[in-house]
Formats: C-alpha cells, structure tokens, sequence
C-alpha cells in the first residue's frame, strides 16, 4: 500500500453513526410505522413449571380491536421449533470433548408444558399495544403445577424433568482433559479445594429486543426488522419456519440500542411475527417491554463450579480440575457453545501442564442461557483469580507474585495450551506479554509495593483497604466466516456492506477506516451498508468479539478480488504495466509518475459492460466482488486488571476507588472506539459484581422483574475507570488485529471479590460467589470479630 | 406493559379536583408527579378508572414564607424545594433530604405531596415531615383539616387521607435558632430508596441538646420518630458513648422487613448506623462537636 495518504487504522476518527444517534434521529424497531400496522402482545408464563390443559382464547377474541388471538395448540402443526443447535460444533471439537450433547429444539409457542416464568403460550394481535394488552389479560388457561427444578444443582437429582427426554435434565456433557490431571493432584505437595458460584445475571441493553414484519404479496417476500446481532441467522429460521427461499426474506436490523450477547441467536418472537405478518398480510410489530425483557430475553452466567488445584511451596501451580454445571434454563440457544468457552478459557495466561474438566449443561426451569459479553469467561476467571488468591494467601505470597510465577513468558509464544477451541482447531495464543500487562496494571494503581505500605498504614488507623487482581485471555474473532462484498460504481465511491451486524460499537466508522486503508481512498468515500441481508448473500453477524477481525478480513478479501480488476483496467487504459500501478488518494496511477493516474471513478466508468468498456480481454465487467473470510482460528486478545476498594466496617458496604484494565487487542483500528468498548464492558462487570442479579426463589420466580429490583448500575455507581491499551498485533491475520468487545465484563467481579478479601484478611474473608454484597461483607466482620474474641 | 383504559380529567383549579374527587371517589386517583403512579399503571398493579391529573392546577404549587412557618403547596416539584434559598435557609433538613430523593429527572417531576400521600415507608419526606413536627393540610367539598405528620402516616402505602380528600399542603416550622440537622440514608445504589435513612433536628442550647427530633426511613411500614433514641441524646448529648446507646436503641426499636436487597437484621443495624452519622452530622454542622 502506497503512503500517499494518512492511514486510517489507529486514529480516533469520529464515529460517524453518532451525528444520527446524539440529534435523537437514529431510528430502532421502536420507531417503525407501516400504513396498516398491527401489535402484538404476548401471554407468558407466570409459572414455572407446569402442564398445558387449555387455553381459553375466546374472551380475548372478542375483545375490542382484536385482530387475532392464538396459542401454542394452533400453531404446533403450522411452525417448526427452532433447532436446538443455532450453532454447529465442528469435528476437532468434538473429538476433543467427547461431548454429549442433546440440546432441546424450543416450540415457538409451548403447547404441551410451560417451563420457565416468562415463556409464551398465547398471544394477541391487535389495532394497538393497549388492546393487545387488554386483550391478553382477558385469556385463561388451565395448568397443572409440576414441581419446579430451580437450580442446576436441584436438577441433577430431580425426579421431575423440564424435557421428558432429557433423564437427569442433563442437555449435554463435556469433557476434556490435558496431561495427567489425577496423578498429579496426587502429586502436588499442597490442594486448594473450592466450590464457586457465579450468579446470574444478564445483558440488559438499554433498547429492549423488537420485532417489525411486512410481508410483500406481489413478490410472495418478507422484510423483518428485527433488534437483533444476527440478522442472517434470522433469515435462515425464518425461512426455514415459513418454507420460503431465503431470497425472499430480507433481515434488517435498524439502529440496534445494545445487545451484549442478548440478541446473538433467534427468538421465537422474531419468527412469530413474521409469520404473522405473512398470515395477515398486513406489517405486525412486538416490542419486548422491560418487564418481558428480565423475564425472557436470554439470561446468563450461573455456573456452579467445584475446583481443585495442585500447587507447590512456591506457589506454581501443576494442575486443575475442573467440574462444573451449567444453568442453562428451560432451553440453550447456542448449544453447548458458552460450556465450551468456559472450559477452554480456565487456565488464562497461566503455564498450566494438567488440566480436566467435567461439564455437564443442566435444564432448569430458569429462563434460558445464553452468551452474554464474556460468554462462559467471566464464570471461570472468576473460580481461577479467586483460587490464585487463596493459594497466595496458604503460602503467605503476595497474590501478584503467584500470578508472575504461574504465567506464561513471552518466550513461550506462541503456546500451544493442548486443548481444542470451540472452531476445532488446537489452541494456540498467538502472542502477548501477559506478566507485562499485570506490571502496567500494577503500575495503574500507583505501584505494589507503594500500596501494600498504604494498606498497612491505613489499616493502623482502622481503616481496610484492598488490592484485587484478575488477569484473562480470550480467544477472538472466531468462525466460520464473515461475508462482505466490495463494489466501486461509476460514482467512484467504495461501497462495503458486510454481514457484521452492529448495536452501537461504531462498525460503520471502524468498518470505513478499514476500507480506506485498503483502497487509499478518503474515509469519506467510503460508503458502509451493514446488518441488511439483502446486501451480502451469506453473513454471520455480530457476536463473540468476532467482527473486527472477521469483517476486516472479508472486506480484505473482497477488495482484493475487485482490486485486481482495477488494476487490470488501468493498466489497459494507462498503457502500463500493472506491477508499476499504485493505489493513491483515490486514484490508480503508475509509481513515480504522479501526471500518469486515473480516479477510481474513471475505472469504474471503464469497467462498465457495454460497447465504450475499456476493460482488457479477459476481464469481465463491473467492479464488484464477495467474499467469505473464513478465519484460521481465533486471535488472542489478554488484559490484566487492577483495583483498590475500601470496606466501610460499618456499614459493609465496598468503595472502588481505582479501577485500572490494561488490556491487549492487537492493532486497534479506532482507539477512541475501542476505549468505550472496554470502558462499557467493565461498567458491566462492575454491575454484575456488585449490583445486578437476577433472582429466583425455590419455586422458580423470578424476583426481579422490573429495575426496582433489578439493579443496573448508574453513572453515580461507577468509580473512576482508567483503561490502558497496549498493542501486540496477532500473527494470525494481515491487519494484526484482535478483538475486544467483550473483554472489560470478564474480570470486574473476581476483581472486586479479590479486593474485598484482600481488604478483610485479617478476618479471614473469603468470598466465593458473586455478586458481592455489603449485608455479606458485614456478616464477615462479624464472624472475624467474634472468633477474635 | 401499557394501563388500561382509563379516563383523565384535568381539573383547572382546586375547587373543581375536590369536587370531581368527591363525585368519583375510590374510583379516581389523583395524578401528581406521576413517579410511583405511572410504573404501578403500567404493570396494572394500580387500576384505577379515573385519574384527576393535577398538573394543571398552578396554584397548589408554591413555597412562601408565612412568618413561624413555610407554606408549601402539593403540587410543589422536588426540585423546586431543593433550589428554594427560603427552604435551605428556614428549613435545611427538608433541603437536604431532598437532594437525596432519587435522581434529578424523577426530582424535576415528583411533588411534595405525591411523596407524602403515597406514604411509601422508604421515601425520604415522611421521615422529615415527622421530625420537623409539620402539619398537611387537606381538602375536601367537605371542608378543610389539618392533620399533624405523627398521625398521618398509617401503613405501608396508607394515610389518613379519606377518598374524597386531597393532601393541599405542607406546613413546615421554621427551624428554630440553635438548630442544626442532618439528613443521611444508605441505599445499594445511589439514588434508590433507601436500606436506612436518618432525618436528625437537634437544637442546642450552650452545646447541650434541648429539643432532639430523630426519623426514620426505610426500616418499618411507615417512616417514624425514634423517641428512645431522642431521649438519650436528649439526657445524655452527643458524646461518642450517648450517641453509640441512641444507635443502639434506635436499632432495636425498629421492625424493619426483610428483602431482595436486605435483611431485617441488616436494615436494624443500618438503622443505628444512620442515627451515628446523623447526630454526630448535625452536632459538628451546630460547632458543638468537632
């Protein structure tokens, strides 16, 4: 690539989607009016666990406004359930897993049994959300209580089964193993055996999910707008649902106001309506209220982990176990994926010889699991980081020094971690220097050694102040492919559309910088369509921190096809040779020679098929070209994290008052973008470890059903966050780019555990579940003060 | 998550609310800053028939000095008290808590009287309506009553308020010279309600305490005065000792429930926490402690 332009890779440039979003014109689902439009308001569950006799629809049928009225016995013969397996596993994996897996396809509306507080089994369709709403308060059923499995614990040896299949409510089983992990445990000199519990908690974006369908009679086509980071995965299940050509159905996913994870796979709401919308021939709209959304938009995080760990007199630790459960509610979106991420991320940056891990994914009558930033890494940093303090503190070492002993060097990339990825292949962390960014992080917090006299001195005056660690990696960019086509026309711009699918992360800017770099052209004349299936034929979306990578790579690969034609043209028309042609600020001109060029919007005009072309023989017409980027394997992206806390005793209650990420995404194409990326992540993980839970009681209700309860942390909550960024570009791609759209949520709840036992040593603090909660610190103080006394 | 159908009627003045109250009835609710209201509508938990939407009525908004005491009007937005220089002058407490309710955007909208009539047991202005010995005025077709704030306040979510009645206005003493106050709570977040809050006036006389006015938030089902805990500060001042055996009473005074987000037990202590905070606040604020 010639410098003749400024690169656009690695600058702040200003997200361009913000002019739309900061003036209030950005438009969401929420927004959508069709002439004739109809709502839809949905009959969930109020139990959780129980058997379907009857539904009386007749009172709601009647009712004013009402267009139509169904539930789940006149729909079972018309729509197929979504597959359990949204995603596939490949062939490495699962020999490499020895997994078992069953993963319950879920019936769009049950028919049959009820089985989590929130799943739908009726709905209305009417003039407005009102009388929908009217409408659906008016429809009866009749139940049969069943008894209520409400813990992946309680289910293992429940007589009752959420899935009459499925014997154990077991949905599948993973295994993996590397090195010897029983011969030495037997041989460690010291064994650290924990039970952990990470909570649940769960994405809660700020625009609920929503559905908008219209469906074209003339052209037997439907268009869906739908919230959602999966819009060609929703074309394929509603296809698939309503046996139409994938042709014939257009996803669009308008301004999407955050997903997290939480709208990563099909609803049965998104092939509802859109269904309905066909059967009526009129454009239906849904939109998940805050209430619909805690109870049925997908929930996440619950593993229940027991962990044994084998170390020696200097800390180094030779092997883990690792056996956990899975909550995954009444249904698992995608499959095993999150029980897989859980087991391949458990070691971390750490130089682990033995490791196993036993898995098994439970059904519950819990609304279902699915990927929430993070995705299954949070759940096992957080049983790791906890076990390395626990360990510090058994050998009396500072735990930042057990993390330097355990981790891996430099040197040592790349390190093949011997177990499979989720894509098949072997792990590999392709580069890093993980014990340098803890340094930096330590740094970040005014150095170790200065805050543990700090510690000591306030701890003099009665004061208890804490130093947390937490330190992760994350495999990035993952498979199986991304689309992007790549078309210049005879206006000269560069048109991208991909199939990344974004929900504020500023793809449109991030997406154009890329392109201008590849084609040296202004950002300006770069125009970028996303999350449209109507512009790239086969698309992946925009899940597990993939599209940086993924969509790079598509749209590198595609230019690369149509650049070969540019440079075909040009040389035909500048009488060149094509190895003398440079792409230069919108033009392509011979090197050396800056009179001898032609714009980008001349070759285009050149390429053009038709009687005055100047295009050479062989080369076909148009500047036009696709292509499916389908990754080696994922990239590495690593952070460590720092934070001080201070306990009031009294109150119980934890001030943050310095939390510090250094975190590593290879090259960063937008600095300022990938700052808020991260600085987001952590505010959630700050929620998660603090605040937010969702909470159920022994029957399976949901206690937490609005945000008077549920508690999402506010502006006031969150304490001053400073986020470093350094930049080991990956080998693995030729951008050297990693992703880093979930890595801030994963540590902050380990982070703030490890601080708060930190802070409370001398009570003998430990706290091995989340989320952390003052009324729990303060019964600790109570316990250490009375056997003190 | 939409309400019912349901109809509002917009009376223009006092006169006109009080008689559409009298002819509806328990049928109607009247609509003030419309903050605990409108959710409860929304999830249909409230279904009332008729809302008598207040907001039109401009007259029941305002705060005058009316020579011993401030008159406020119902209608009076939250934030309009916390910016009032007579509110924080002649009644800091009533300032200071109400910088504590919620977030701003709820405080440009929540009213005085709305907080009042809706009696929820942890909002922050029956704990201060109580220590500050206020009187609400109401009103009905059937006349005018004033019912001081010890007798106001029933049960959760329950006053002395007949159906036919409106809560008018606050009438909040002027703080006497030699007084000094303090509003704390603690809440999991900030802004929510609260786990445990403090209303604290003490008036001093030559240091010693002379008049000791301690309400809680948060930790029963109404807010209410914790006259064990008076007492003591009142007999005994602010020292550390004196203020550590108010705590303590205080704590076992009350009966608070427990919660997603507490426990009895937890609220108990935080209880005795606040008043600590509270007392020694208001102490160091009157330069008797430092």
């Amino acid at each position: 690539m010639a410098d003749t332009m400024p690169s656009y890779i690695g600058r702040s440039v200003v997200r361009r989607e913000d002019n739309r979003l900061l003036k209030g014109a950005g438009t969401f689902v929420g927004d959508m009016k069709l002439e004739g439009m109809v709502h839809v308001a949905i009959v969930r569950s109020q139990q959780a666990h129980a058997r379907i006799n009857s539904v009386d629809l007749e009172a709601a049928r009647n009712a004013d406004g009402v267009v139509l009225a169904l539930a789940g016995a006149e729909l079972k013969d018309v729509l197929p359930p979504i597959s359990g397996m949204q995603v596939a596993a490949p062939k490495g994996w699962r020999d490499g897993m020895d997994p078992h897996i069953d993963i319950p396809d879920q019936t769009l509306v049950p028919y049959d049994k009820l089985r989590y507080v929130g799943e739908p089994y009726a709905l209305v369709v009417a003039g407005d959300r009102y009388m929908a709403e009217d409408a659906a308060e008016l429809i009866e059923g009749d139940f049969d209580p069943l008894p209520p499995i409400a813990s992946a614990e309680a289910a293992l040896d429940a007589e009752a089964l959420v899935h009459d299949h499925l014997p154990g409510n077991i949905a599948a089983t993973l295994h993996a193993k590397k090195g010897e992990g029983e011969a030495a445990l037997e041989a460690a000199p010291h064994r650290l055996k924990r039970r952990y519990y990470h909570h649940r908690y769960a994405a809660m974006p700020m625009e609920c999910r929503g559905v908008v369908a219209e469906y074209d009679s003339r052209t037997d086509s439907i268009t869906v707008w739908s919230s959602t980071q999966v819009v060609h995965w929703v074309r394929r299940e509603v296809a698939n649902a309503l046996d139409m050509p994938e042709e014939r159905v257009r996803v669009v996913a308008p301004d999407v106001g955050g997903g997290f994870g939480g709208k990563g796979h099909v609803y049965p709401e998104d092939i509802l309506i859109a269904y309905l919308a066909k059967r009526l021939d009129r454009p239906v709209k849904w939109l998940e209220d805050r209430h619909e959304h805690l109870l049925n938009a997908a929930h996440s995080r619950d593993n229940l982990f027991d962990i044994e760990v084998g170390y020696d007199d200097d800390g180094r630790i030779s092997v883990v176990k690792n056996y956990f459960l899975v909550d995954s509610g009444a249904y698992s979106p995608v499959g095993a994926a999150i029980a897989g991420n859980s087991i391949a991320h458990f070691m971390g940056p750490y130089d682990i010889p033995h490791y196993e891990a036993d898995c098994k994914v439970m059904m519950t009558n819990r609304t279902p699991n699915a990927p929430y930033r993070g995705a299954g890494r949070p759940e096992v940093a957080f049983a790791m980081e906890r076990s390395i303090d626990l360990i510090a503190n058994e050998l009396g070492l500072d735990p930042a020094e057990v993390r330097f002993r355990n981790m891996i060097q430099p040197e040592q990339m790349p390190y093949a971690v011997g177990l499979p990825y989720r894509d098949g292949v072997m792990i590999e962390y392709d580069s890093g220097d993980y014990p340098e960014a803890l340094r930096k992080a330590l740094d970040g917090i005014g150095g170790l050694d200065e805050f543990r006299s700090r510690q000591k001195a306030a701890l003099a005056e009665g004061r208890y102040l804490g130093l947390g660690l937490g330190c992760y990696v994350e495999g990035t960019g993952i498979g199986p492919f991304e689309g992007a086509t790549v078309k210049i026309d005879s206006s000269g711009k560069v048109m991208v559309a991909t199939g990344a699918c974004p929900q504020g992360q500023g793809h449109e800017t991030a997406f154009a910088q890329v392109a201008a770099d590849i084609w040296n052209v202004p950002i300006e004349d770069v125009v970028v369509t996303l999350a449209d299936t109507s512009h790239v034929t086969m698309g992946y979306g925009t899940i597990a921190s993939r599209s940086a990578v993924t969509a790079s790579g598509a749209i590198k690969d595609s230019s690369d096809k149509v650049k070969e034609k540019v440079f075909a043209i040009a040389a035909n028309v500048l009488e060149a040779s094509e190895s003398d042609l440079e792409l230069r600020n919108g033009s392509v001109g011979v090197k050396g020679v800056p009179e001898m060029s032609m714009t980008l919007k001349e070759v285009a005009r050149a390429a053009l098929p038709g009687w005055i072309h100047q295009r050479p023989e062989g080369i076909e017409a148009g500047l036009e070209g696709t292509a499916y980027y389908e990754p080696p394997t994922v990239t590495w992206a690593y952070a460590a994290n720092a934070a001080i806390v201070e306990i009031d005793a009294q109150t119980g209650v934890v001030k943050i008052e310095n939390y510090v990420e250094v975190h590593d995404a290879g090259t960063l194409i937008n600095p300022g973008i990938a700052d808020g990326q991260v600085r987001g992540g952590l505010v959630q993980g700050i929620g998660g470890g603090l605040f937010e839970e969702l909470f159920y009681d022994e029957h399976g209700q949901l206690m937490t059903g609005s945000f008077m309860d549920y508690l999402l942390p506010t502006a006031s909550d969150i304490p001053p966050i400073n986020v470093i960024h350094t930049e080991t570009p990956s080998p693995r791609n030729s951008f050297g780019f990693k992703g880093l759209g979930e890595g801030g949520a994963i540590a902050p709840p380990v982070v703030i555990a490890n601080a708060v036992c930190d802070a409370l040593k001398s009570f003998g603090a430990e706290l091995n579940s989340t989320p952390v909660r003052a009324e729990q610190i303060l019964n600790i103080i109570d316990a250490g003060v009375a056997a003190a006394e | 998550m939409k309400p019912p159908l349901l109809d509002i009627l917009t009376p223009s003045s006092l006169a006109e609310a009080l008689s559409l109250l009298s002819e509806h009835g328990d049928e109607a609710r009247p609509l003030a800053g419309g903050q605990s209201l409108v959710p409860l509508l929304n999830f249909r938990m409230s279904r009332p028939a008729i809302l008598i939407d207040l907001n039109q009525i401009a007259d029941l908004a305002y705060i005058k000095d009316a020579g011993d005491y401030i008159a406020i009007g119902a209608m009076t937005r939250e934030r309009s008290i916390e910016d009032s220089d007579l509110v924080r002058k002649e009644a800091p407490l009533l300032q200071e808590a109400t910088t504590q309710i919620a977030h701003l955007p709820i405080r440009n909208r929540g009213t005085i009287g709305g907080s009042l009539a809706n009696a929820d047991p942890a909002a922050e202005y029956p704990a201060v309506v109580l220590a500050l010995e206020c009187e609400l005025v109401v009103q009905s077709v059937r006349g005018e009553r004033r019912i001081k704030a010890a007798a106001f306040f029933e049960d959760v979510l329950t006053t002395a308020l007949e159906p036919d009645e409106l809560l008018t206005e606050i009438i909040v003493p002027k703080a006497p010279s030699g007084s000094s106050s303090a509003f704390v709570e603690i809440a999991r977040r900030h802004g929510d309600f609260a786990l445990a809050g403090i209303a604290a006036q003490i008036t001093f006389a030559n240091s010693a305490p002379t008049d000791v006015r301690l309400a809680v938030c948060g930790a029963g089902t109404t807010a209410s005065r914790l006259t064990a805990a008076e007492e003591i500060i009142q007999r005994d001042g602010v020292g550390p000792e004196a203020i550590k055996a108010a705590s303590e009473a205080a704590a076992s005074a009350v009966d608070p429930m427990s919660d997603l987000h507490a426990s009895a037990d937890y609220r108990r202590r935080l209880t005795g926490v606040m008043i600590g905070q509270a007392v020694e606040k208001a102490a160091q604020r009157a330069g008797v402690i430092s």
